[in-house]
């Protein structure tokens, strides 16, 4: 039997939630393909031509019959709705404590680089009972991540982030796939997810020998899961050499006394615009700030700073990203 | 009919030719549109075939999960081939371009459809539409999917996506001009006294298709003109590189193929209504609802095309928004269902070739109207959506709806479009045979699904064969009877024609 399942495995929150609304369903279709097939077959056998039945008065509507069989598949496509709605809310909202790994696909293969700059090629190692979020963006085309034995499936997109989050609940290695079609190789995009515990986990991102790390930088930070990069790791001290060795920092000061906006406390805050409205400052507004500049521009300064579309690999803007991300964190310090 | 002599009345095919070249010029030049019809029967027919061996072929690799038989390339070529020949030269025509054609002006009592010139100017943009994808696939193919997501189609795929593209958009002409046609003909040709609600139900359902024809079709057109604009020239629309955006692409495809799965369902929808009536001697229950409920769905059904983007980026609201509406829709064919099934009672049933077809209709779209229920209930969905699940809900659907409801009527037709009655034995074995094959074929893709394995794939993990190895023994049995079925009364239509010459 273990070589033709009929159920998925459950390995993360999401899935015993999803699977017993999946049960409800099933339980429902089977009410009406059992219930409605029924009905024709005895309709069709008593009201056969050679059968004597009664066929006097014939009805051809009836107001009330045609309520009730409009209304009551209504009212059970809207608790369908609803329960479906509530589950999806929770999967969009990820939880604050999240351990956040990047995720970058491209024809055909997924990187994953892991907060203290660990990184992986078609694989994802996570801990158990710790919520992960992955950020995610695509080198080429639309590709998709996809872990049934979770449950959940995000597109990842060329040109902005998406996220995805789960906490995974047993140990085991489960698939991974991609899930948007992606040309030649696409069936063979993907490799496998390890869930580990959280101590195995540990131990995994420190071990020496399987530690990529990013350009320029010479140790692995102590310290361990951190939820989100911290300054000090890999990620986020790649970024802040990008951000020297460009000369942002020559602008962005970190006192505000510089010709663009300090980005101290910037990450997760409502950022004021000149044109009056607010934005979130999040992945996707970081990422489109240096790329496209002048799509919006901060209240109070001049849109001088040049693009850097095409000068930046996606792992550098993600570097990039890291560093403001982590210099939001010590304003909150 | 006194065929007993042999002698065959004269009629629309019985038209004397003094040689072989006017009797080609007769049919190639007709604005009769029961000609027209024909017409539409033996092309859609090629392409059914054609889409039908590629379908084969699909399933025959699959068997194991190593990719033997084709490259990889060629695999994505042949499910692209498969899905594009199917959904816009198949699917899309089949029952308005043969059936309503036929029927429409007969069943509302006018001479000919409105614009006949304008019926055989479609005939041939379809045929012009064809032969430029017949083209693309001779030229080396294309393998972007029937879907051509961009940035992909548009900047990374290496096949003939453009030739493709332009097939695509000229047989979007063809349907734009049929829709056209049947709805200045409804309106306007009507036999006195023939008022909207004496109308045939297959008249409400083809006049409700002949709306989504005209409003949608445009979408798809321009869409395909701004992915050929990017591909050739780079103007940035789509890929983000050159400042366009992906998803603008899927919003306006889908904008379009949403309700193109209406196109395809309700004049399958119109046509059951038709043959359960006839085959129950009995009015149908509930009339007006059926009526109502054909234009409910042509509404709704611009509405929700958001619910194939649930995974797409798309933002919590607008999936919650979509996914309330993808419920909604479900209502007004639940009402067709259960007003079938009201239909019988009380009635004189007899069980004949086309109300087999029918009583199959019912059985296969009450299993892919209920999984669409799984897949608009967003949770669900994202596990699903892109997997085997999706595959065998919309096979069900749209595949299973239009080919029973297209054969059935068919066969019911047949005798008022040949002049020949069908054989009562074969037609029942073909219906009982596409009804096995198809759920054969399609029922363990919905497991397949659940268990996560993603559509589109070459190769697969292990665990899945077994299943794969199900779907195919299925596959080979409806994939050559479903075209058989319909192939053979179009040989015989092409046969008889030339015999009463």
């Amino acid at each position: 039997m273990n070589n033709f399942p009929l159920f998925p495995d459950q390995a993360s929150t999401f899935a015993p939630q999803i699977d017993l609304l999946y049960g409800v369903l099933v339980a429902l279709s089977l009410l009406f393909a059992g219930v409605i097939p029924f009905v024709i077959l005895f309709l069709i056998v008593k009201y056969h031509r050679s059968m004597k039945a009664d066929r006097s008065n014939p009805v051809h509507s009836n107001l009330k019959l045609e309520l009730t069989w409009s209304i009551i598949p209504l009212i059970l496509a809207l608790g369908v709705f609803t329960w479906g709605a509530l589950l999806y809310i929770d999967m969009r909202r990820a939880p604050d404590d999240t351990l956040e790994v990047y995720v970058i696909g491209k024809r055909w293969m997924w990187h994953t680089q892991h907060p203290n700059g660990k990184r992986e090629n078609n694989e994802l190692h996570v801990p158990i009972g710790q919520p992960v979020k992955l950020i995610m963006t695509s080198q080429d085309v639309i590709h998709s991540f996809y872990i049934p034995a979770f449950r959940i499936k995000q597109d990842v997109l060329p040109g902005r982030y998406t996220t995805m989050w789960f906490e995974a609940t047993r140990a085991g290695e489960y698939h991974l796939f991609c899930a948007e079609y992606c040309g030649t190789e696409h069936s063979r995009m993907g490799g496998r997810v390890v869930v580990m515990s959280m101590a195995d986990y540990q131990t995994w991102l420190t071990t020496p020998g399987e530690v990529i790390l990013p350009d320029g930088v010479d140790a692995v930070a102590d310290g361990g899961v951190v939820a989100g990069p911290a300054v000090g790791d890999p990620m986020a001290l790649a970024g802040q050499q990008l951000f020297t060795n460009l000369g942002c920092v020559g602008c962005h000061r970190d006192d505000g006394a510089g010709q663009g906006p300090s980005l101290v406390g910037l990450f997760g805050a409502q950022g004021q615009l000149a044109d009056g409205s607010t934005v979130l400052a999040d992945e996707n507004y970081v990422r489109e700030s240096i790329l496209n500049p002048n799509a919006k521009i901060a209240a109070g300064y001049q849109p001088i700073m040049p693009s850097y579309q095409g000068q930046l690999s996606e792992d550098q803007i993600l570097q990039l990203v890291a560093y403001i991300k982590s210099l939001g964190d010590t304003s909150g310090n | 009919m006194s065929t007993t002599t042999g002698t065959i009345p004269r009629n629309y095919t019985t038209e004397s030719s003094t040689s072989p070249l006017e009797w080609l010029k007769s049919w190639l030049l007709t604005i009769d549109h029961k000609r027209i019809a024909i017409l539409y029967l033996l092309a859609i027919n090629f392409f059914f075939l054609l889409g039908g061996a590629a379908a084969t072929a699909v399933r025959i690799e699959l068997i194991t999960p190593s990719g033997d038989l084709m490259t990889s390339d060629g695999y994505n070529k042949m499910f692209t081939l498969h899905g594009v020949i199917m959904v816009f030269f198949f699917l899309i025509p089949a029952i308005p371009a043969v059936l309503g054609n036929f029927l429409v002006p007969l069943m509302i009592g006018a001479k000919d459809l409105a614009f006949p010139r304008l019926n055989l100017l479609s005939w041939y943009v379809y045929m012009g539409g064809g032969l430029f994808t017949l083209c693309a696939v001779v030229l080396g193919g294309v393998d972007t999917g029937w879907t051509f997501y961009t940035p992909y189609s548009s900047t990374y795929a290496n096949s003939q996506v453009l030739l493709t593209a332009v097939g695509v958009f000229i047989m979007g002409f063809s349907s734009i001009l049929t829709g056209l046609n049947f709805i200045v003909t409804i309106h306007k040709m009507r036999a006195p006294g023939l008022t909207w609600f004496r109308l045939p139900l297959f008249i409400w359902a083809n006049y409700a298709t002949s709306l989504i024809q005209v409003l949608a079709t445009p979408v798809i057109s321009i869409t395909i003109v701004l992915l050929g604009l990017e591909r050739i020239f780079g103007v940035g629309v789509f890929d983000p590189r050159l400042g366009g955006d992906p998803v603008l692409f899927q919003h306006l495809f889908w904008f379009y193929s949403h309700p193109a799965v209406y196109i395809m369902i309700l004049p399958a929808m119109g046509v059951i209504s038709e043959l359960i009536t006839t085959f129950s001697r009995k009015r149908v229950f509930g009339y007006e609802f059926i009526a109502f409920s054909s234009i409910a769905i042509a509404v709704l059904g611009f509405l929700v095309w958001g619910h194939h983007m649930f995974v797409s980026s798309q933002s919590v609201y607008a999936g919650l928004i979509f996914s309330f509406l993808s419920s909604v829709v479900a209502i007004p064919s639940a009402i067709k269902v259960f007003n079938w099934t009201a239909t019988l009672y009380k009635g004189s049933i007899s069980y004949r070739t086309p109300m087999l077809y029918a009583l199959g209709f019912i059985g296969l779209f009450v299993i892919g109207g209920l999984t669409g229920l799984f897949l608009a209930a967003v949770a669900v969905d994202i596990h699903v959506t892109d997997t085997y699940f999706v595959v065998a809900h919309f096979h069900y659907v749209m595949v299973g709806g239009t080919i029973m409801a297209y054969l059935g009527g068919l066969h019911f037709w047949w005798p008022k479009i040949t002049g020949r009655m069908y054989s009562e034995i074969w037609g029942g074995i073909s219906a009982a045979v596409v009804f096995i094959g198809f759920n054969m074929t399609f029922f363990p893709q919905f497991v397949l699904g659940y268990l996560g394995m993603p559509r589109r794939y070459h190769v697969y993990p292990e665990e899945f064969q077994i299943l794969h190895v199900l779907s195919t023994a299925g596959a080979c049995d409806p994939g050559d009877r479903f075209y058989r079925a319909a192939d053979l009364p179009a040989a015989l239509a092409a046969l008889r024609a030339h015999r009463w010459r």
